[in-house]
């Protein structure tokens, strides 16, 4: 289980503070799957990486099973039991997807072990598994290999910013699948999704909704997605009046 | 009879992979002696009369054969320059193994330059490996100076891997290509500095014949106080390709100097170069991070796979 209790974080902004995260108090229990959504700018990526230890909170605490981890590196809570993809997945020259899957395993596994993760993610394993993780690979294949290395750790708690963000649509539904499948192999662990995709949501058990910062809604999927249909039609009707050039009540 | 000690055989893994007397023609060079020599019926070896170096022969139509040569130095203070010719004729494809491996607990610098010349027959193939290592902790300097020197016939195919990952202080290390028509050239370089190491590599090839073509990578890290300068001219004096890479990882103190230079001399030669240097990026520490990897775990890694 994680607990967040009064997170902030804030940012150096031209020489003033600008606060990304405002008091946010969440708990994510165990078997659960909870996307974290809002608007673009709101501070989801943030509060993800916060957890994930990269980044480090101004005030508050956070609890990874009833041990406080605030001040605990990435690598720590790598260890204790925390994974994380990358919005944005790093390249490595040199670096086979073979190698960073071993890794994330830490174990050493064989080239039919990793194949697997990889089929997994719908990559055709055979033609990836001695690929470097450089250029060559096309933002949608470095997005599955990405998650790929976070299903090969097998973590207790799985973190993943915005997985659907520059991937086509084929493989957009073989993502939904692969955390349907994760879902159901859950047994005590739990998986945080950055999303604002409605598929996504509709795969949820929990929803957050984080905005300016600030955790505005939470509930159960039943209770949350008529909420942000709502808002999201009067989002959609103020984008409509700015562009028509009317005046935005938003 | 191979006659070496445990340290000898140590610097043989390291330089040549070899963990006992390799198959094929080979000739093992330990403290400026011969340690052990064979010749086969395709590829002969015979000692220069000034035991400063060997000719090394490889018959036409020679296929699927290899040649180890390396050179192990374990008495610090030692300084040799040592001449290797190689005549490969036509039609082959071997695998040629150098490399010298220097362990120097002493106080005086020891020192192997080590002058190859291959002389690559029509249609030939020819794969070398050449790696460079260093050990012991005197104070003396381990010094290797490669100078190399490749002249290739028309249709000929020269691969060459070069390989200084640890221990070598200095090194200036010259490669010279002369390519005919339809011949290629491929360089890997592999280059690794730390403490305050210095490493100089100059390489120049002319494409003088038509569809000729070279391919020059280097990928290096420089550690600590190190400094190292990659200097790289492709001359294109025909319709031909070129293609020269200069990729390095820069650390601590490290100074690094990146020479790429292009010289066309016929209005359809294409020759690109290409250089970087830069530091490790903190994000590709980060996710090796939440992997599990600590902060030098991950370092290492990026490194063992950048230089792989």
């Amino acid at each position: 289980m994680l607990e967040l209790k009064n997170v902030s974080f804030k940012v150096d902004d031209d020489g003033s503070d600008k606060e990304i995260i405002r008091d946010v108090s969440i708990t994510i229990p165990d078997d659960t799957l909870t996307v974290i959504t809002g608007p673009n700018g709101g501070g989801k990526s943030t509060l993800a990486r916060l957890i994930a230890g990269i980044e480090k909170p101004d005030s508050g605490s956070i609890l990874f099973d009833g041990e406080d981890i605030t001040n605990m590196s990435v690598t720590d809570r790598a260890r204790k039991g925390i994974g994380f993809a990358f919005q944005q997945p790093v390249r490595f020259k040199g670096i086979q997807v073979f190698d960073l899957i071993r890794l994330a395993t830490g174990k050493n596994i064989n080239t039919e072990s990793a194949c697997e993760y990889l089929s997994a993610v719908g990559l055709c394993a055979r033609d990836y598994i001695d690929r470097e993780v450089n250029s060559s690979l096309s933002g949608g294949e470095l997005k599955r290999i990405e998650i790929a290395t976070v299903l090969a750790k097998g973590s207790r708690l799985s973190i993943f910013d915005e997985p659907e963000a520059g991937i086509d649509l084929w493989s957009f539904n073989n993502l939904i699948d692969v955390f349907k499948s994760m879902r159901k192999r859950i047994k005590g662990g739990s998986i945080v999704i950055i999303s604002h995709q409605e598929r996504i949501l509709n795969i949820a058990d929990e929803i957050v909704v984080l905005k300016g910062g600030k955790l505005t809604g939470r509930g159960s999927r039943e209770e949350m997605l008529p909420e942000l249909a709502v808002s999201n039609d009067v989002a959609k009707e103020c984008r409509m009046n700015a562009a028509a050039g009317g005046e935005s009540l938003c | 009879m191979l006659k070496l000690d445990e340290i000898q055989m140590r610097l043989l893994r390291e330089v040549a992979d070899l963990h006992k007397v390799p198959e094929g023609a080979y000739n093992i060079r330990s403290n400026s002696e011969s340690a052990g020599r064979a010749s086969t019926q395709n590829i002969e070896i015979i000692p220069r009369e000034d035991g400063q170096g060997l000719t090394v022969k490889i018959k036409d139509g020679t296929r699927n054969e290899s040649v180890h040569i390396p050179v192990v130095m374990t008495k610090s203070g030692l300084k040799e320059v040592v001449y290797n010719d190689f005549y490969i004729g036509e039609d082959c494809d071997v695998t040629i193994v150098a490399g010298c491996g220097i362990d120097n607990c002493g106080d005086a610098d020891s020192e192997h330059d080590g002058i190859h010349r291959f002389y690559v027959g029509k249609n030939s193939k020819v794969r070398y490996v050449e790696k460079h290592y260093g050990s012991g902790d005197g104070r003396g300097k381990r010094i290797l100076n490669p100078g190399t020197e490749v002249y290739q016939d028309e249709g000929s195919t020269m691969e060459m891997e070069m390989v200084q990952i640890k221990g070598v202080d200095d090194t200036v290390r010259t490669t010279k290509a002369e390519l005919k028509s339809r011949a290629r050239l491929v360089v890997r370089e592999r280059l690794m500095t730390h403490g305050d190491q210095k490493a100089v590599s100059t390489y120049v090839v002319s494409l003088d014949g038509e569809d000729a073509s070279a391919d020059v990578v280097s990928r290096s890290v420089a550690r600590d106080d190190s400094y190292q300068k990659f200097d790289a001219k492709l001359v294109g004096n025909a319709a031909c390709k070129g293609h020269t890479e200069c990729d390095s990882i820069i650390m601590d103190n490290g100074r690094i100097l990146a020479v790429p230079a292009l010289e066309a001399n016929d209005v359809d030669a294409a020759l690109v170069h290409e250089a970087a240097i830069g530091k490790i990026a903190g994000e590709q520490i980060t996710k090796l991070m939440t992997l599990g990897l600590s902060e030098a775990e991950a370092e290492q890694q990026i490194i063992n796979g950048f230089l792989k």
